[in-house]
C-alpha cells in the first residue's frame, strides 16, 4: 500500500468535509475504475472560489485527494482553478501509489465539474442539482490488450496474441 | 504487541513450538532426503515424520501427502495435474464462482488450452448446490473442484454430498481446503474427496508451505517436472525447514482444534453480537450456521473498505477489508458478487479472523472503536445523506 506521510495526515484529518447547502457549483463523479464516488460544492464571489466542501465515498487515497483538492482551490479564481491537474493533486500528496492514480482523477474532474456546473447555472442553462453520473466498473466485463485490442484472459500477466507485458496490477 | 490483530487468514503468528521445531532442525540436519548417505538420511527421516504428522491431521495415508509451496500450489497441482493426467478422457470441469483465485485462474489457463469449464452459482449463502453440480456432469467432465470453506465469508460447502455424486459418475473430487484445515475437523474419509488442498499458515505454521493429498490411485500429473521427489509428483528438493514446521503445527492442530474450535467461536459470537447492537445498516455475509467459527464477515452500508480498514489500523486493530480499491486489481470480490451482494455494499465490507492469541478484553476493544470511525466515514460518505439520513 504505502501512502505517502501527505496522504495519511489528510486521510486521517480531511480538511473541508461537508456539503454547502446553498452552494452555487456541485460536481459528482463516479470512479470508473472501482465504482466510487466524489461530491465537490463550490461556494463563487467574484470569479473567486471563496469555499469548498467535499464528500467521498472511496478508499483512502479517494479521501485524501479530495482533501488535497478542496485545499489547493480555496481563494483561487475560476481559470485557476480549472488549471488544476490530477498531476498537481497527486505531486501535493506527495506521491500516490501508481494503482491509486485513477483516484487522484477523481478529485480534479468533480472540482472541475463543479466549476462547469456554477459557469452553467450563470448562463441559465441547467437548474441546480444535477444527478450525477454512476459508472460502475464492468463486472466480469471482457478485458482487451491496450496493444493490439484483441480480448484477453483477466488478470494476464502478458498478452498471448502480442506478447506485451500487461499493465500493472499487483495482488496480495 | 502494540496491536490487535484479526486477519489470521492472511497468515497466522508461527506457534513457539513450531519455532523450536524449525530452529532445532536448522540447528542440527541439512541433508538432501534424497541423498543415502549419513548426511542425507537424518532428512528423509525427518521428511517422513512430518508426512505422518500432516497426513494424521487430515485422517489420511502418509503417502498420499505431497508437500507444496502452499495452498495456491496445492490447488494448481491438483487442477491441472488432473487435467493433464485425464486428457485423453475428457476436457469439461466443474467448479463454483466464489473459488480462490488458484483456482479460479488455473482454470483460466486450462481454458486456454481448450478445456471447456461449467463455474456454478451459488446461493445468497454461498452455498453450492449439489442438485446443480450433477446436472452439470457431461460424460467428458474429470474434475469437480468445490472449496470445503469459502475464505472470504466462512460459509461451509456439502463437500460430502458432493464428492459421492462425484464417485457415483467415477469423476475425480478435489476440494481447496486452505481456509477449514487446522480451524475445523477435516476428514478425507469423511469427506471422501480425492484431492485436498491445505496450507500450514492457516494453522500457527509458515507460509510458504503446504500439502495436496492424492487419494492413491488418483492420475495427478506433476507440475513441476524434474527428480522423482515426493512419489514422482514434485520434483525439486523439499523445502524441509518449512516442512518440518507443517508437520510441527499439524500435529499441534489436531490436538487444539476441539477447543480452539469453541473458543474462537464465542469469541466471534460475542463481535458479531456487538457490532450488530452497535452499528446500524451493516450486513454480516455467509451462512448463519455451516459457516467457519473463526472467520465474521461484514458489510458497512455507504462506506469503503480500505479507509475502515486504515482507520481501524491507525487505532491498532488490523483487519482484511474486501473492497475493491484494496484488491490491487480493483475489481469488485468475486466471492461477494456471487452471493448476489450490489457493488456498493460489497465495497464497504470487512474479514475478522480470529486467532488462538485474540481475547475477550480486544474484541470489546474493537467494538469500542469501530462504531465512531464508521460514523466518521459515513458523515463523509456521499451516499449516506442520498440515502435519507
Ligand atoms: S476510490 Fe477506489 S481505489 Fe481509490
Amino acid at each position: 500500500m504505502a501512502y505517502s506521510p501527505i496522504v495519511m495526515d489528510h486521510f486521517k484529518n480531511p480538511r473541508n468535509v461537508g456539503e454547502i447547502l446553498d452552494a452555487d457549483g456541485l460536481g459528482e463523479v463516479g470512479n470508473p475504475v472501482c465504482g466510487d464516488m466524489m461530491s465537490v460544492y463550490i461556494k463563487v464571489e467574484n470569479n473567486i472560489i471563496q469555499d469548498v466542501k467535499f464528500k467521498t465515498f472511496g478508499c483512502g487515497a479517494a479521501i485524501a485527494v479530495s482533501s488535497m483538492i478542496t485545499e489547493l482551490a480555496k481563494g483561487k479564481t475560476l481559470e485557476e482553478a480549472m488549471q488544476i491537474k490530477n498531476s498537481d493533486v497527486a505531486k501535493a500528496l506527495g506521491g500516490l501509489p501508481p494503482n491509486k492514480l485513477h483516484c487522484s482523477n477523481l478529485g480534479a474532474d468533480a472540482l472541475h465539474s463543479a466549476i462547469k456546473n456554477y459557469l452553467d447555472r450563470k448562463a441559465g442553462k441547467i437548474v441546480p442539482q444535477e444527478e450525477g453520473e454512476e459508472h460502475h466498473p464492468e463486472k466480469g466485463g471482457a478485458c482487451y490488450c491496450p496493444y493490439c485490442e484483441k480480448q484477453v484472459v483477466e488478470e494476464s500477466p502478458f498478452c498471448i496474441f502480442c506478447g506485451k507485458e500487461m499493465p500493472h496490477d499487483h495482488d496480495h | 504487541m502494540g496491536f490487535i490483530y484479526l486477519d489470521h487468514q492472511s497468515g497466522t503468528p508461527l506457534h513457539p513450538k513450531v519455532q523450536e521445531a524449525m530452529i532445532q532442525h536448522i540447528q542440527t540436519i541439512f541433508g538432501n532426503p534424497s541423498s543415502d548417505h549419513q548426511v542425507g538420511q537424518p532428512a528423509a527421516v525427518v521428511l517422513e515424520k512430518a508426512r505422518a504428522q500432516t497426513a494424521a491431521l487430515i485422517n489420511a495415508n502418509p503417502p498420499e501427502i505431497v508437500f507444496t509451496s502452499g495452498g495456491t500450489e496445492a490447488n494448481n497441482q491438483a487442477i491441472k495435474g488432473v487435467a493433464i493426467g485425464l486428457r485423453e478422457k475428457g476436457r469439461h470441469i466443474i467448479t463454483s464462482n466464489i473459488e480462490h483465485k488458484s483456482v479460479l485462474n488455473s482454470l483460466r489457463t486450462l481454458r486456454l488450452l481448450d478445456y471447456r469449464v461449467t463455474s456454478l452459482d451459488v446461493d445468497q449463502y454461498g452455498l453450492v448446490d449439489p442438485g446443480a453440480v450433477e446436472k452439470a456432469i457431461t460424460p467428458e467432465t474429470i474434475l469437480i473442484s468445490i472449496m470445503l470453506a469459502n475464505n472470504e465469508i466462512g460459509t461451509i460447502e456439502p463437500i460430502a454430498k458432493i464428492a459421492e455424486i462425484a464417485k457415483k459418475h467415477k469423476i475425480v473430487m478435489h476440494t481447496d481446503a486452505v481456509a477449514a484445515t487446522g480451524n475445523i475437523p477435516v476428514d478425507v474419509q469423511e469427506l471422501g474427496v480425492n484431492l485436498l488442498s491445505l496450507a500450514a499458515n492457516q494453522f500457527y505454521g509458515p507460509s510458504g508451505v503446504g500439502a495436496l493429498y492424492i487419494r492413491k490411485g488418483t492420475p495427478v500429473w506433476p507440475l513441476l517436472d524434474g527428480g522423482t521427489q515426493e512419489n514422482k509428483r514434485r520434483a525439486g528438493t523439499e523445502n524441509l525447514i518449512g516442512i518440518v514446521g507443517l508437520g510441527q503445527a499439524a500435529e499441534l492442530a489436531k490436538e487444539a482444534i476441539p477447543a480452539r474450535q469453541a473458543r474462537l467461536r464465542a469469541l466471534k459470537e460475542r463481535l458479531e453480537q456487538g457490532i450488530k447492537a452497535r452499528i446500524p445498516e451493516i450486513h454480516i455475509n455467509g451462512h448463519p450456521t455451516l459457516n467457519l467459527p473463526h472467520l465474521l464477515s461484514v458489510s458497512v452500508e455507504y462506506i469503503e473498505g480500505e479507509s475502515l480498514m486504515l482507520m481501524l489500523d491507525d487505532e491498532g486493530i488490523v483487519v482484511a477489508t474486501r473492497s475493491a480499491c484494496a484488491s490491487g486489481s480493483l475489481r469488485a470480490s468475486h466471492v461477494l458478487i456471487g452471493t448476489g451482494m450490489d457493488f456498493a455494499t460489497a465495497q464497504g465490507t470487512l474479514v475478522f479472523t480470529l486467532g488462538e492469541e485474540n481475547t475477550d478484553a480486544e474484541i470489546d476493544r474493537v467494538l469500542e472503536v469501530m462504531p465512531g470511525i464508521v460514523q466518521t466515514l459515513r458523515d463523509m460518505s456521499p451516499l449516506y445523506k442520498k440515502s435519507g439520513h
